[in-house]
């Protein structure tokens, strides 16, 4: 869903930078999308990057396809296979020249997973981020302890959960518990 | 102190300015790389599967920071220098003089109170100082600073949550956690210590007033401290007060031997890559 509003909004800001050829731009835009959407992301296969909210902006310079991406974490050990993933899904889509830029500014936040990842994750055992990302406040004390929202199970929806650790799996997970189906599961972090 | 684009063309326009900006990434990247090295030599050795995994996966963020600013840094020296280093140049080929981070992250890792008593003063410092950086006049450092501040945020949560934790636990874990903190409060002291290279660098507001954070440090610092039922250390006296601590590249005996283990490799076999 929300890939399809980017589509548009992608393409309608290609067209008006391009002099001719304008839905030829607009289409090569939305296939490149598409074939975004098919890759997934190589830690949280379930979702694609683009479901997962980091790829931003998809745009032509010149006759370069220009795919702007942003790094969940800083060393996100995952960051260099989507660039080459990114890619190789492009050439596939018969995309010749292609750059994939990488982004820091806006930083990344887990409020761009889709709607549909989010339901994904939880389909796949991991409890989706809260919403909206916490603000980081550090003019007090805070943040000694920020206030725990409840994490749901994600497999029974039990509120009943406790967090084991605050790293897991991966460096955007936590390790919960939920002591109602006393099954252990990864909660995605909001960041 | 008008525009970003005023502000960098005063610190880029004369070769010689620019050296305190590259001086400057090296502080910031060495720090966490230095951190991250020694949360590695935890790998297979932490207390159980879950801190194993936490300490690495901290390390990991401040792997990814480290090369954000060494990227950053290699820019800056390209300026002046025509070319610059790679950030595998600036983390493998640089002795213990030429690194720039606080000499407390440097400090073994000891028992897991002294381990987590030097990420607790570091991640207090750290969550600040990348705070305040990421409203800096310089763009680039801001983009950095505002991504990385989001990673230690959860860093931070979770060392005064061990704090608290070994603090307020048995008799045992709580005079461990006290004997950590009193013999690390030396080290804190640098963290907000200013130099003439650094002061440039705030007057042109690119880098962090650490002085003016010590406040709200020292007060974070003591609420944790006293939810954790540990004493403030109450020494004033401090390490590298100024112009000769780990930030103007002088350290403890400890960097020589982490870097002759982070090095080896490069330094053996030059240009090797796996």
């Amino acid at each position: 869903m929300i890939a399809t509003e980017r589509d548009a909004t992608a393409a309608a800001a290609s067209v008006t930078g391009a002099a001719s050829g304008a839905s030829d731009v607009q289409r090569d835009i939305t296939q490149a999308w598409a074939a975004l959407a098919t890759v997934p992301d190589p830690e949280i296969p379930m979702i694609s990057v683009v479901e997962l909210g980091i790829v931003r902006d998809v745009r032509f310079a010149g006759d370069v396809l220009v795919v702007d991406l942003t790094p969940t974490y800083s060393g996100c050990p995952a960051t260099d296979v989507i660039t080459e993933d990114c890619a190789a899904a492009l050439a596939v889509a018969g995309f010749a020249t292609t750059r994939i830029a990488m982004q820091l500014t806006p930083a990344w936040t887990t409020d761009w997973i889709a709607p549909e990842g989010r339901r994904k994750l939880a389909a796949f055992g991991i409890a989706p981020p809260g919403s909206p990302a916490p603000r980081i406040d550090v003019t007090g004390i805070s943040p000694l302890r920020r206030a725990a929202g409840v994490v749901p199970c994600p497999r029974c929806n039990s509120p009943r959960t406790r967090l084991i650790a605050q790293f897991g799996s991966t460096a955007c997970k936590a390790q919960y518990r939920c002591d109602a189906c006393l099954e252990p599961f990864d909660y995605f972090k909001p960041h | 102190m008008t525009s970003t684009t005023k502000t960098e063309s005063a610190v880029v326009a004369a070769g010689a300015a620019v050296v305190p900006l590259l001086d400057y990434l090296l502080r910031l990247a060495d720090s966490d790389l230095v951190l991250a090295q020694r949360l590695g030599e935890w790998v297979g050795k932490g207390p159980v599967i879950e801190e194993d995994i936490a300490l690495t996966n901290v390390g990991l963020d401040l792997i990814g920071q480290a090369r954000l600013w060494y990227g950053y840094a290699g820019e800056v020296e390209a300026r002046f220098a025509g070319k610059g280093r790679s950030e595998d140049e600036l983390a493998f080929l640089r002795d213990s003089p030429a690194y720039r981070n606080l000499q407390l992250v440097e400090q073994p890792n000891g028992s897991y109170a002294d381990t987590m008593a030097r990420q607790f003063y570091f991640d207090q410092w750290h969550l600040r100082v990348l705070d305040a950086l990421a409203a800096s006049r310089d763009a680039r450092i801001a983009a950095i600073a505002a991504k990385a501040v989001k990673e230690v945020a959860y860093h931070a949560e979770r060392s005064v949550d061990w704090l608290v934790r070994l603090g307020d636990g048995t008799d045992e874990s709580h005079a461990r956690m006290q004997a950590a903190l009193d013999d690390l409060w030396p080290y804190t002291g640098e963290m907000f210590a200013v130099d003439t290279l650094e002061q440039s660098l705030i007057d042109a507001g690119v880098a962090a007033d650490v002085a003016a954070l010590q406040p709200s440090w020292q007060a974070a610092v003591a609420a944790a401290c006293a939810e954790a039922t540990l004493r403030l250390p109450p020494g004033t006296w401090m390490q590298g007060g100024g112009h000769r601590g780990g930030k103007q590249g002088v350290h403890t005996e400890h960097l020589g031997r982490l870097l002759a283990e982070m090095q080896f490799l490069q330094r053996a076999y030059p240009g090797a890559v796996w």
